[in-house]
Parts: C-alpha cells; sequence; structure tokens
C-alpha cells in the first residue's frame, strides 16, 4: 500500500499491465524519454525501450489508427492523446474504426486498445486543453467511455481498461493528477467497467457526478449534512457508457430526487441521457424534477472566465436546495 | 551565406515490360513459371467477370452499390500475388479481384454487397481485413500492423491499397509518415486510376508523379504501367521482398484507368470523353496478358466457361442461402452485450416476433436492466408512492 496521487496510480496500473503481459505497448507524443507532459509514462521508457514505448511522430490519426493496425494484430496499445482537445484530429480514426472493427468483421477482429486522454477545465489552461468532450464517446456506439475519479479507482480503471477485450476511451481530469493522494495497493487491482459506485450513501437527494465533479460533490454533500442533515448519496459513474442504469434507478428510487453535474455543455450531454434513463427507471418515486448543473452551451470561455462556468459548490449546492424545496 | 545543395534532386523510376501493343521487354521480363502465369491470369478473368457479373446483379437490383474495378485487374492480381498467405492484406473498397485471390468465397462478397455485414467477415485464419470505406483510412492501420508484425518477430509483410484520390487525404500521409519513421515491412499500393468520382488526377495533386511522395517521407519508390501485369508483379515482388528482408516500406504507383463506374450510383458520361475511355480500352491489362499468354501456347480455351460457370455456382448459393438473423446485428457490437443493449436486443425481437402471446410479453424497456445471470439479482424495491403521498425533505 502506498499514497500516490492520480499520475502516479495510472502509472502503476501501466507498469504492472506491461509486466503482466508483453503485448502491451504504450504510444503517443512524448509519452516515451519525457514520460508524457503530465508524467503518466514516466520511467516505462527507460524499463521496457522505445519499441514498447513509442515516441510517435506528431499526428493523432497516425497513433489511433496505427494502434488500431496493432490491436488487429493482437497486441494491446495503450494510447496517449495528450489532450482531449486534440482528439478531433483522430475522431475519426476512433469512430470510423476503432468502435467498428468487432462489428465490420463481425468478431474475426476485436479492436483490444485504450485511448486515454487528459481532459476538463480548473487547471488554467489555453483552448484546447481544458474542454470537457466525454459526449462524443459515450454517444459511439462500440466504445467504451470510462471517468476515474481519484487515485485508487484510476489505477484499477485503467487496468481494466487495458485487458477489457473491447476499445475503451479513457478520459483522466487534469484536475484531479495532483489534487490527492489516496492508498492503492501494490498488488494488482482492477475494478468493473459499467458499474457506477455509490461513494456516499444517503436517502435525501441523489448527486449524480463523475471525473473532477465528484470532489465537488462530496464538498456539497457534506455542507448539506451539516448544515441541515440532509442526506445526500453521491453516484460516481466511473463508467459513461455502458451507463450503470441499475444503480441510478435503485439511488433515486430510494431517494426521490436528482441533480447530475458535468463539465460538459448542457444541451445533448451526458446528463440528458442520464436524467432519461432515471426519469424511465423511477419516474413514479421522483419528487422533483431532475436538474442539471453544468457548463453553459458554449465554446471554450477562456481560463480567466473559466470559474464562472465550470460547476462548483455553490453552484451545485444551489440546485440541491431547490430540488430539495421543491 | 550561400545557398548550399542539401540532397540529389529526386528521380522516379517507370516500369513498363509488356506495353499496350504487345511489345516486350524480355530483358526485364520476370521469371514467372508458365503455371503460375496461367493462374494469374486465371486471377485476372475471374476478377473481370465476376465485376460483370456484380454489376448485372446490381442492375437487377439483386445487390446493392459497389465499386467495380475493370480495368485495374493487373493493378491489383500484379500486386497482391506477390504476397505470402501468411502477409496481410488491406483493401480499400474497389479490391474484388484482389480480394478473390486471396480467397474470399464469391457467395461472401455477394452477401457483402447485398447488406450483411457477415459477408465482411474474414476467415479465422486469413489475414486480409475487411473492405474499408473512408479512403486512406486503412492506410494506418496496415502500419499498425506492420509494426507489430516487427514487434512479435514475424517475417509477414502488410500490402495495403489505396487510389489517387486518397493520396489528398491526411491519412494517407500520416500513414506514409509513420511507414517511413518506422522503417515497416509494407508496400503501399496506389492504384492510380486517373479519377476520384468526377475529380481527375490534375485537380488532385500538382505533383508530377504519386510515386514521388514517398520520396519525401524517406522510403523508394516507383511507377508502373499498371495494365501490364508484367510490370506490376516484377515491382511488387521486389517490394515484398525488400520489406521482407528488413529494408522498410515501399509504395508503387499502378498506372491504370477506372472503364467503368465509380460505383453503380455514377455516371461517368457526365465528366469524361468516350474518346479517353476509348483510349485506355485499347490498353485493357486482360486483353494484353491474353495476348501474351497466347503465343506462348498458355492460353486455356475453355477458360471463361469454367469461370462463368463458377460465377454462377456462386450466385446460386448466395441467392439460395436464406436472409441471416435480424437480431444477429447485436451479436458484434462489443465481445459482451451491456445490460442496456441486451435490453435493446429483447425489445427488437419482441417486435420482430409474429404477433402472439409471446409477442405480448415483451420485456418492458424501461425496467432496469438486468445484470448477467451469474449475479444476484438486485433486491425488487416496493411499488414507490405516487407524488403528493411522499413526505416533502423539508417539513
Amino acid at each position: 500500500m502506498a499514497k500516490l496521487n492520480m499520475v502516479k496510480a495510472l502509472n502503476l496500473a501501466l507498469l504492472q499491465e506491461m509486466e503482466r503481459d508483453p503485448d502491451v505497448l504504450v504510444i503517443g507524443e512524448d509519452v516515451g524519454v519525457d514520460g508524457g507532459v503530465f508524467r503518466v509514462t514516466e520511467d516505462l521508457h527507460r524499463k521496457f525501450g522505445g519499441t514498447r514505448v513509442v515516441d510517435t511522430p506528431l499526428a493523432e490519426a497516425g497513433i489511433i489508427g496505427a494502434s488500431v493496425g496493432m490491436a488487429l494484430y493482437g497486441l494491446k496499445p495503450v494510447c496517449e492523446i495528450q489532450f482531449s482537445g486534440f482528439a478531433f484530429q483522430c475522431f475519426h480514426q476512433i469512430e470510423n474504426h476503432v468502435a467498428r472493427y468487432r462489428m465490420r468483421s463481425q468478431s474475426r477482429f476485436g479492436c483490444q486498445m485504450v485511448v486515454r486522454m487528459p481532459y476538463g477545465g480548473g487547471v488554467r489552461a489555453l483552448e484546447h486543453h481544458s474542454e470537457s468532450e466525454e459526449q462524443f464517446y459515450a454517444h459511439i456506439p462500440g466504445l467504451k467511455m470510462v471517468i476515474p475519479s481519484g487515485p485508487r479507482n484510476a489505477r484499477a480503471l485503467l487496468a481494466a481498461a487495458i485487458r477489457d477485450p473491447d476499445p475503451v476511451i479513457f478520459f483522466e481530469a487534469k484536475a484531479l493528477y495532483h489534487a490527492a493522494k489516496e492508498d492503492v495497493p501494490d498488488e494488482i487491482e482492477t475494478m468493473e467497467i459499467g458499474r457506477a459506485h455509490v461513494d456516499r450513501p444517503g436517502t435525501d437527494l441523489t448527486l449524480v457526478a463523475y471525473g473532477a465533479m465528484v470532489r465537488v460533490a462530496r464538498e456539497v454533500a457534506e455542507q448539506l449534512h451539516e448544515e441541515s442533515g440532509v442526506e445526500v448519496e453521491i453516484v460516481d459513474l466511473l463508467t459513461i457508457s455502458p451507463l450503470d442504469r441499475e444503480t441510478l434507478v435503485a439511488s433515486v428510487r430510494k431517494t426521490g430526487r436528482a441533480v447530475v453535474v458535468h463539465e460538459a455543455p448542457r444541451s445533448f450531454g451526458p446528463g440528458a441521457e442520464i436524467a432519461t434513463s432515471i426519469m424511465e427507471g423511477a419516474f413514479l418515486s421522483l419528487e422533483a424534477p431532475i436538474r442539471r448543473v453544468t457548463a453553459s452551451d458554449l465554446p471554450f470561455v477562456g481560463f480567466a472566465r473559466e470559474r464562472a462556468n465550470v460547476p462548483d459548490v455553490p453552484r451545485v449546492l444551489a440546485a440541491c436546495r431547490e430540488t430539495l424545496a421543491f | 551565406m550561400p545557398r548550399t545543395l542539401i540532397e540529389p534532386q529526386f528521380t522516379v523510376e517507370h516500369l513498363s515490360i509488356l506495353d499496350s501493343d504487345g511489345h516486350l521487354d524480355s530483358a526485364l521480363e520476370p521469371p514467372i513459371a508458365p503455371e503460375e502465369q496461367k493462374r494469374l491470369h486465371r486471377g485476372m478473368l475471374l476478377g473481370r467477370r465476376f465485376d460483370e457479373r456484380m454489376l448485372r446483379l446490381q442492375r437487377q437490383g439483386r445487390i446493392g452499390t459497389f465499386a467495380p474495378i475493370k480495368g485495374q485487374e493487373a493493378a491489383q492480381i500484379g500486386s497482391v500475388a506477390a504476397l505470402r498467405r501468411t502477409d496481410w492484406m488491406v483493401p480499400s473498397f474497389r479490391e474484388t479481384a484482389a480480394m478473390l485471390w486471396r480467397g474470399w468465397p464469391m457467395e461472401r462478397i455477394l452477401l457483402f454487397f447485398a447488406g450483411y455485414l457477415e459477408g465482411g467477415q474474414p476467415a479465422p485464419d486469413q489475414r486480409d481485413l475487411p473492405i474499408c470505406i473512408p479512403v486512406s483510412t486503412q492506410l494506418p492501420h496496415a502500419v499498425g500492423l506492420a509494426y507489430a508484425a516487427q514487434y512479435r518477430g514475424d517475417d509477414a509483410v502488410v500490402m495495403a491499397y489505396c487510389g489517387d484520390g486518397a493520396t489528398s487525404e491526411g491519412d494517407f500521409h500520416e500513414a506514409m509518415n509513420f511507414a517511413g519513421v518506422w522503417h515497416v515491412p509494407m508496400v503501399f499500393v496506389v492504384q492510380n486510376n486517373q479519377w476520384a468520382i468526377s475529380v481527375p488526377l490534375k485537380k488532385q495533386t500538382h505533383s508530377r508523379t504519386i510515386a514521388q511522395k514517398a520520396l519525401a517521407y524517406g522510403f523508394p519508390a516507383l511507377q508502373v504501367d499498371g495494365n501490364d501485369l508484367l510490370a506490376v508483379h516484377a515491382a511488387s515482388l521486389e517490394a515484398v521482398e525488400r520489406a521482407r528482408r528488413g529494408d522498410g516500406p515501399t509504395l508503387i504507383e499502378c498506372v491504370t484507368y477506372r472503364l467503368g463506374v465509380h460505383t453503380t450510383s455514377d455516371d461517368p458520361t457526365k465528366y469524361r470523353s468516350t474518346e479517353e475511355v476509348e483510349a485506355w480500352e485499347r490498353k485493357d491489362p486482360l486483353t494484353r496478358f491474353s495476348a501474351y499468354l497466347r503465343e506462348r501456347n498458355l492460353l486455356d480455351p475453355g477458360l471463361e466457361e469454367a469461370i462463368d460457370a463458377e460465377i454462377a455456382r456462386a450466385v446460386a448459393a448466395f441467392e439460395a442461402s436464406g436472409p441471416p438473423d435480424p437480431l444477429a446485428m447485436f451479436d458484434h457490437a462489443y465481445a459482451t452485450r451491456s445490460a442496456s443493449l441486451e435490453a435493446q436486443r429483447a425489445e427488437m425481437q419482441a417486435r420482430l416476433a409474429p404477433a402472439s402471446g409471446s409477442a405480448t410479453t415483451a420485456p418492458v424497456t424501461n425496467a432496469p436492466a438486468q445484470r448477467s445471470s451469474d449475479e444476484p439479482a438486485p433486491a425488487e424495491h416496493q411499488s414507490p408512492p405516487m407524488r403528493g403521498q411522499r413526505r416533502p425533505w423539508r417539513s
């Protein structure tokens, strides 16, 4: 057991999976000698060499496309796209091929690969370095979409993603990379993809969050508990797609109220699917409309104005109070 | 400081061995055994006859849209025949002759163009990728396959096809660049058939040749008469051998012509002249190689009938097979279906079932999704109270 931040925890997962399985490769821009711009692949190049930890030319479609070929051959590439904002340079490869090879080849080929990308705001970064674009991937059949919320589940989910026979888009919240340390077991640990986690049990309101927003949700739950004894249940999705509707529905059948939080813009975002799933499964339990606390429907607003746009504790708190008072 | 020349000027070779007038450069004639020559000819003829049969099937509404290959038989057979069975073939969408050579059953190809994905499934031991429609996007996959072969220490070579239009796409250039940097065992075969639907080559690139684009990425290339089977085959054997001995990728530009439509939805009379097409018909790769074999007494007089009979049997088998189960569409999206997809499948199953008692007891889709059978079912919740019956939290 060691106290690790998310960067170190992800690095541990990569290290252990590479030690365990010689077919696992790391591929991307600056992932080798430099260890990645966020240092997630640090030291892997030294340990495994440049053939397994591949510094590629600066070309996202090439990275993903070549990884597809490797996966079809039976290797298990773990690709790093330096920032999710650059992934549109390879979006066609992800949508046209990564997601579809199993279907197109009728399972003659799977596409066992992971695409890791740092996403989200809160780090005072430039355009294309701060966006939350999980909705695009969650919408694509054939992909799985995972967003961990802390060091321990990040490590376990990345190991699971690498072992998953289907392609996994793995978003890492930049705001969480160095935010906190957690006890992470030394021995390999995996978590089931497709299963949400009840991060805090409660009876009065379900707060649905993932990634960096789980931190916000925890603070809100704590404040509501302290000021008025409200018991908020936090559902940390962990996997966006396939969505764990069962856990969501079970929670709202119990609490009767739901607030969904995400950093992505509101319209057609994950909140719409989450709210509809709750409505379909727990309609008769609902005591109040389901609320969404999200970024506005705007392109990147500039980091100076980011705090006004991305959900924070006061906004989520206000939404929860209104939902409770409805 | 004076400007200095840091690289010699490049040259691009053009290879032609058997020209359209039947002139043979015997010094360049590759040593191909007579039986192999007959096999290559058979591959071209099968490609041509099957293509013509497919066109009629499409016009009759028995299959859907496809991209005919007429005119490109030498470019495809000459190149693909340089591969071993253990090598990889990465097609785009106009490689029917090459696919037949690689062992794709005709029934399967017909099934694919009849709209069933089952037809796109390579056999378990077949090292071919399925048809890829977005132009050039398959090329990075070929690079990845070649990297993986090298990584595993296999001596497999990867041959990937694209057309002249594809060379304008970013993925073509990213694939070429990766292939050069990684020095992978790979052959790019560009079938330059002069037209990308309605756009001629001169609007596609300002380069004098497509071959020279590879030189910028640091690996060799040559241009061949793509309607000359001997030239394509000689160049391909050389490129495959180079790749196999670890000397990296090669690009072969096959200068050819699409004698027919882009796809069966296209009318080429709108954008190109009859004279141009007729000029290329005189360079027909099949006529040329047939004449070469005839001179050597290697042409089997009953071959065309035998091939047509084989095609007729395949068409009959394709049409005799019943439509695959619609629900099979749920079988290959993921290795394991999620609860949600399972529910959607059940919904379709109920919808497709004949109106009977069983169909009316279809699963309700808004019920919470089921866990897989090896896990305990979650506790059933009691019927929730209606709104208004529940005590608001604040009271």
